[in-house]
């Protein structure tokens, strides 16, 4: 059986072995790439930590680790990355090609893709065995179906596509990966790297449960009441671009056309509107929760539990009831 | 410091959009149609570096005889001309072939610098910049809330999951530009008239030396076997607050098992 290459996402500190975790969506990659042939994830990263991931990696069926680190990896932005994995692909010949549909994901695999003169689809929500591909368009309100017709199936998969269930393989055997860079490769360097305090919460991307305040939330203090409620459903926090345009919350927290795009088991909004570029972020989540002032906001169209009342109302008693619950 | 900057002219996001049904392309006819909105951030971008270091900053667009319109938009913000690359052959491009197209306009235009987007509307594929960077040889620093040129030097901060990073390269590079780099500025009534004189030279595929058929639907690398729209969320329960919205509310969690 051919082999499927999988492009590992990590959590964690880049540049430094240790505390090295693996992204759900590299999970979910490995439970789709199970159905097309032999799992085999491909980890970029410092020394060590693919030995460090490969017992996880192999619990969800890969079958095989290959590792390409050090400094030559860490030290620049995705350029080795990718001239690392075209060369892999020429050689293995994989049966097709999934990496996490994230920034990172979709440059490395946009390089490969001029590097092999070879198709791509991104933003990948399901993968048939005969290569094609589901993608949403469009904010979400179209179904695309779609095929590589030059070269193998290189696709960026969108994380929480696919529930990853384990199938152990045996422990997967680490392969070194040779990284011989082009002379173009080295050119952007990483200078700093800067971690800002991260709590407990799950990454926003990855959440099974995302609570967003918008401008109704009315300032950054308030926005204590949306991390509760995040905190007593296990979920992350995310923000409107009118919240994040405001300095209510961090623009990295932002959710929809120009920030993240989730697809969460729920999605609460809080005092959000709805717009059409704030659905774009948000409107594949299974279930969706919104509490909001006036009975006309759009949010109310997509809402499974729509509250219409003041959210310093509405939401200090959700917490209160939930707190009374568990 | 020569800068191109990268303009897409895409259909508002905020209106309705979808594919053609005859051959799955965006439909770029109903809808009306904008400059990119992160391309925005671009074109300011290159202006204030002007501004700051002098030289000239041209605007690059491949797109259908229609973004001229949105060309003359870029230019009356401030920059010197604009190269339209435009050929019906083009209809359908995938970003492999678009790459190849303005990587082959770029070729002709030498910029020290090219800025674009982080990403496009309509496609969302945040790949062109890197793909540039690969065709062309040089850096692509993409992302950027912050861009400083410093001689030859361009050193950008960006934003990761874990905090921000700040990455630096020689020029010429391909640096992309996310929303919160600056706040684009609106036309003057001088620029929108200054912008009618502005040089727009349009660029066909013979031009570029790239035959008709690596290109458009018959060169793309991908292909859309069937689109379909979503079918609209059903309508769900909506109450009125009347005093108790807030355990209404967790009475849904809890039946839905969340909490
Ligand atoms: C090109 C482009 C890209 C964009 N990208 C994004 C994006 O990525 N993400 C995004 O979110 N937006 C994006 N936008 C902006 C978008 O169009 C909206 O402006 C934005 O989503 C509005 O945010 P909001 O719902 O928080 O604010 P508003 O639209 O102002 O809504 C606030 C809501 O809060 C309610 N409210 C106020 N007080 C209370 C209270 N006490 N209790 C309950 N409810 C209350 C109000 O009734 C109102 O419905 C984009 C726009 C453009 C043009
Ligand atoms: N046809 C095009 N003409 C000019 N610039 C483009 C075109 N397509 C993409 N770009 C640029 O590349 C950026 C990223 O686009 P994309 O990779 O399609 O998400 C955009 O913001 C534009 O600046």
């Amino acid at each position: 059986m051919a082999e499927v290459l999988v492009v590992v996402e990590t959590t964690g500190a880049v540049g430094a072995a240790g505390g090295y975790g693996v992204k759900k969506v590299t999970l979910e990659m490995l439970t789709l790439a199970r159905e097309l042939g032999e799992p085999a994830a491909v980890v970029f990263g410092a020394p060590g930590g693919a030995q460090e991931l490969g017992a996880k990696l192999g619990e969800y069926g890969a079958v095989k680790v290959y590792a390409a680190e050090g400094e030559q990896i860490t030290a620049h932005l995705v350029a080795p990355k990718a001239t690392v994995l075209a060369e892999l692909i020429r050689r293995v010949q994989p049966a097709a090609v999934l990496i996490g549909s994230t920034q990172e994901g979709k440059e490395i695999a946009g390089r490969v893709a001029v590097k092999l003169d070879n198709g791509l689809l991104t933003d990948v929500v399901a993968l048939a065995a005969d290569g094609t591909a589901t993608q949403v368009a469009f904010a979400g309100s179209t179904i695309v179906k779609s095929r590589v017709t030059r070269g193998l199936p290189l696709v960026t998969v969108r994380p929480n596509s696919v529930t990853p269930t384990p199938a152990p393989a045996a422990a997967p055997a680490v392969e070194a990966v040779a990284v011989a860079l082009g002379e173009n490769d080295t050119l952007a360097r990483v200078v700093e790297r800067v971690a800002e305090q991260k709590g407990t919460r799950p990454e926003l991307t990855e959440a099974n449960v995302v609570v967003s305040g918008g401008r109704g939330v009315g300032s950054a203090d308030n926005f204590k009441l949306v991390e509760e409620i995040a905190d007593l459903l296990g979920g992350a926090v995310g923000a409107s671009r009118a919240a994040t345009d405001s300095g209510f919350y961090p623009h990295q927290f932002q959710v929809g056309q120009t920030g993240k795009t989730v697809s969460p088991q729920l999605y609460v909004a809080l005092g959000i509107s709805g717009a059409i570029q704030h659905r774009a972020g948000m409107q594949t989540s299974k279930t969706i929760v919104a509490v909001n002032k006036d009975p006309e906001a759009p949010i109310f169209e997509l809402a499974d539990f729509g509250v219409v009342g003041d959210l310093f109302k509405v939401v200090p008693q959700a917490a209160e009831e939930i707190r009374k619950r568990t | 410091m020569n800068i191109v900057v990268l303009v897409k002219q895409v259909p508002d996001s905020g209106a309705e959009r979808n594919l053609r049904s005859d051959d799955s392309t965006v439909d770029r006819g109903s809808a009306s149609n904008v400059i990119n909105e992160m391309d925005e951030y671009a074109i300011e971008e290159a202006l204030r570096i002007r501004e700051a270091h002098g030289g000239e900053v041209t605007v690059l667009s491949m797109g259908p005889a229609g973004a001229a319109e949105s060309i003359r938009k870029a230019l009356s913000m401030g920059p010197d001309g604009a190269v339209h690359v435009v050929d019906d052959a083009l209809h359908g491009s995938c970003a492999v072939a678009t790459s190849k197209v303005l990587a082959a306009a770029l070729r002709t235009l030498s910029p020290d610098l090219v800025l674009c987007g982080a990403e496009s509307t309509d496609g969302r594929v945040q790949v062109v910049p890197h793909m540039l960077a690969e065709r062309l040889g040089v850096a692509a620093l993409t992302g950027a809330r912050k861009l400083t040129v410093d001689g030859g030097t361009l050193t950008v901060e960006r934003q990761t999951e874990e905090g921000y990073e700040v990455v630096t390269a020689p020029a010429p590079a391909v640096v992309s530009v996310w929303d919160t780099i600056n706040e684009p500025r609106y036309p003057s009534f001088k620029g929108i008239m200054a912008a009618k004189k502005k040089p727009l030279r349009t660029l066909a595929l013979a031009d570029l030396g790239i035959p008709a058929d690596e290109v458009g639907l018959a060169g793309a690398t991908s292909a859309v076997v069937e689109h379909s729209q979503r079918p609209p969320r059903s309508g769900g329960q909506k109450i009125t607050d009347g005093g108790d919205g807030g355990v209404r509310l967790v009475e849904f969690l809890a039946a839905e098992k969340f909490v």
